[in-house]
């Protein structure tokens, strides 16, 4: 598997990165609602020259039902090239697909066909259960030490949730990646400063709290999480803990400064408890501490409650849920999907106290069911979800579900998955691509999206 | 290699093992730009090329001392069986290690770090086969002596290890100045799989 030069796709910086040639295929997981036939892996063309763009081309479906495909992530990617561990010999070439309700890991490879992706490794929960004693896959990262690999419970799928680590090569499972963690016990998200050796987690719940749906007396108590930790990256230890505050619940994704000499990122906040307000939080070094500031606050939109799912009637508002956002490769636009409403808004970051609102656009929404031009008019649900910046930060693409069980409490009529992209001005601003449109076929719903060669959240660099 | 000046092959390897991103000038370099220093540069490379001559001093020393109780050509075999084992553990695990340092490290961390990385890739080894002779050639008795073999083998180090200063020091310079990483995409080539071959034909050498 050792190759003679490094993989064309890694980059030293992000500033070099973002000069990558642009992505022709995007790699995106669907699920099947209601868990009887497989989920899969659908490759999707977004060549604009290409007969078949906006098309699904290929789909690899998984062994079993029920999985819930979510997120998933490169075995390597442009960290091989750190200069404290380098492997750069390796190939960007299987994708590490988990099952988030299965607890299963799937390894793709994309090589030998890229539009027909093949599964060369399937790795069953006991094993996970048994060597990394977690259960209930997340978020996966290529890194320094491997493939890092974040579960939201433990084997039992309860807390405390954490990262294990998988071996680059053979996947072997190698165990649980925390060696002290503190007072943390939920999990979320996670990614890294590979510049300040720090790893940073954040909070959902544990299984029990959610894979039936959101539970409102939780919610209200302020049960969900709510925290962000801080980790010495390399000593494995937890550092310091940050508290949004009884009135913020569920910081999910985190998005740090692709710069490695940069000490700031960005983190979501689904819904303040207070006003259904969404936020978004900077992270940076104060002192010798990590810190946090509010930067931006998304309000509800008032509404008719005839027009909103039983959850949200009492409140007369539909609330933004900000439950993905996206930074491009040169750290100045951030991308937030608000899926309540509908918006996906993005911001130039560039002074990351002082974010400025440089585009928007509306699609589907719990009640403005807004349309795109290549849907003939046609009223879209679901809204703003998993969203994707290619390397050049030129074109996002984005996805309508949010998560099986939560899909039914916002959109009780159902969803009807589609995948859309934009087009990025040079300084700003977002328009559809009147021609991309995929009409998901029935049966499944769209999550993540990742883009051939790798794409704003897939990579991590030690180079500025 | 046998017929090569001994102290010619010591400074050569410094060489082979200077050019190795692997073994120390990128992380030079990395440092650099992230502390927007050169000065950071010239500075880093000090205790890389210390924790580097450490660990080979370590390795060489053990020779040298089991050498002062066996035969050595039991030696010779001893030390090819664990140059070819090491080269075969380096191609199946080299990738499997705890990162121990990263880039906030201070300077006894970059120490510690090559320590580290010299020791994992077996450099110490692969200079074995030089050092045993030297330290044997300069004993009137031809055999290994603790007293004569001391000096010839600080400074077999030594030179190993200035060559392998200038060369990392001269790399790191000239990409810190002048090429920038880009050539990094395609001009690192693999030098691990040239270090298992290197590690592999050395342990042949010892035993044949």
């Amino acid at each position: 598997m050792a190759t003679w030069q490094p993989d064309p796709s890694f980059y030293p910086s992000p500033r070099m990165a973002a000069k990558a040639p642009a992505e022709k295929l995007a790699y995106v997981a669907a699920f099947d609602p209601d868990r009887k036939k497989p989920d899969a892996i659908a490759v999707v063309d977004v060549d604009p020259k290409s007969p078949s763009y906006s098309r699904i081309v290929g789909q690899v479906d998984m062994p079993n039902a029920g999985d819930e495909l979510h997120h998933f992530g490169w075995n390597a990617c442009s960290s091989c090239l750190c200069p404290n561990a380098p492997h750069p010999h390796m190939e960007r070439r299987y994708l590490v697909v988990p099952g988030l309700r299965s607890s299963r890991l799937h390894i793709i490879d994309t090589k030998p066909d890229p539009r027909n992706p093949m599964i060369v490794k399937v790795i069953e929960p006991e094993e996970i259960a048994e060597k990394a004693g977690y259960s209930r896959l997340h978020t996966i990262h290529c890194g320094p030490e491997g493939i890092y690999v974040n579960a939201l419970g433990n084997a039992e799928g309860k807390a405390p949730g954490g990262i294990f680590l998988l071996d680059p090569e053979s996947f072997n499972v190698l165990g649980q990646w925390e060696m002290d963690r503190g007072p943390q016990k939920l999990a979320y998200d996670f990614w890294w400063h590979l510049g300040h050796d720090t790893m940073i987690t954040s909070e959902w719940g544990t299984p029990d709290t959610f894979e039936d749906g959101l539970v409102p007396e939780i919610l209200l108590g302020s049960k969900y999480g709510r925290r962000l930790h801080f980790w010495d990256l390399h000593k494995r230890k937890h550092l310091q803990e940050i508290d949004f505050g009884e009135e913020h619940q569920l910081v999910f994704e985190l998005r740090p400064a692709h710069d490695p000499t940069k000490a700031y990122g960005f983190v979501g906040c689904v819904i303040s408890l207070k006003d259904l307000s969404a936020s978004i939080w900077t992270w940076y070094r104060d002192g010798n501490k990590w810190a946090v500031k509010k930067i931006i606050e998304i309000p509800a939109e008032p509404a008719d409650a005839s027009l909103l799912p039983p959850v949200l009637q009492g409140f007369q508002a539909v609330a933004p849920l900000v439950t993905d956002i996206d930074l491009s490769m040169d750290d100045r636009f951030l991308y937030v999907s608000c899926w309540g409403t509908g918006d996906m808004i993005q911001y130039d970051v560039s002074d990351p106290f002082h974010p400025k609102e440089t585009g928007r656009v509306r699609i589907g929404g719990i009640v403005s069911r807004a349309t795109h031009p290549k849907a003939s008019n046609r009223a879209l649900n679901g809204g703003p979800q998993m969203v994707e910046i290619s390397r050049d930060g030129k074109r996002v693409y984005f996805t309508n579900s949010l998560y099986r069980a939560i899909d039914p409490q916002f959109y009780p009529d159902g969803i009807d998955g589609w995948m859309v992209k934009l087009d990025v001005g040079d300084n700003g601003g977002i328009t559809f691509d009147e021609n991309f449109f995929v009409d998901w076929p029935k049966g499944h719903r769209p999550h993540q999206v990742r883009l051939e060669g790798g794409d704003c959240s897939s990579d991590s660099y030690c180079y500025p | 290699m046998i017929a090569m000046s001994p102290w010619l092959v010591l400074a050569g390897l410094g060489v082979f093992h200077g050019l190795n991103p692997a073994m120390g000038w990128l992380f030079a370099v990395a440092l650099g730009l992230h502390r927007r220093s050169r000065k950071t540069v010239f500075l880093s490379v000090i205790p890389i090329a210390i924790g580097h001559a450490i660990s080979i001093a370590v390795v060489a020393f053990l020779a040298v001392l089991l050498g002062l109780i066996i035969d050595q050509r039991v030696l010779e075999i001893i030390a090819g069986v664990v140059l070819l084992a090491w080269a075969v553990y380096f191609a199946t695990y080299g990738h499997r290690h705890r990162v121990r340092v990263g880039m906030t490290t201070g300077m006894t961390g970059l120490g510690l770090w090559s320590f580290l990385m010299a020791t994992a890739h077996g450099a110490g080894l692969m200079l074995v086969p030089v050092v045993i002779p030297l330290c044997l050639s300069n004993s009137p008795a031809k055999e290994l002596t603790a007293a004569g073999s001391l000096p010839i083998a600080l400074a077999a180090i030594g030179t190993h290890m200035a060559a392998m200063l200038a060369v990392i020091l001269l790399v790191a310079i000239a990409v810190y100045d002048w090429f920038g990483l880009a050539f990094l995409r395609r001009g690192w080539i693999n030098f691990d799989a040239i270090w298992i071959a290197a590690l592999a034909i050395t342990g042949i050498v010892l035993i044949v």
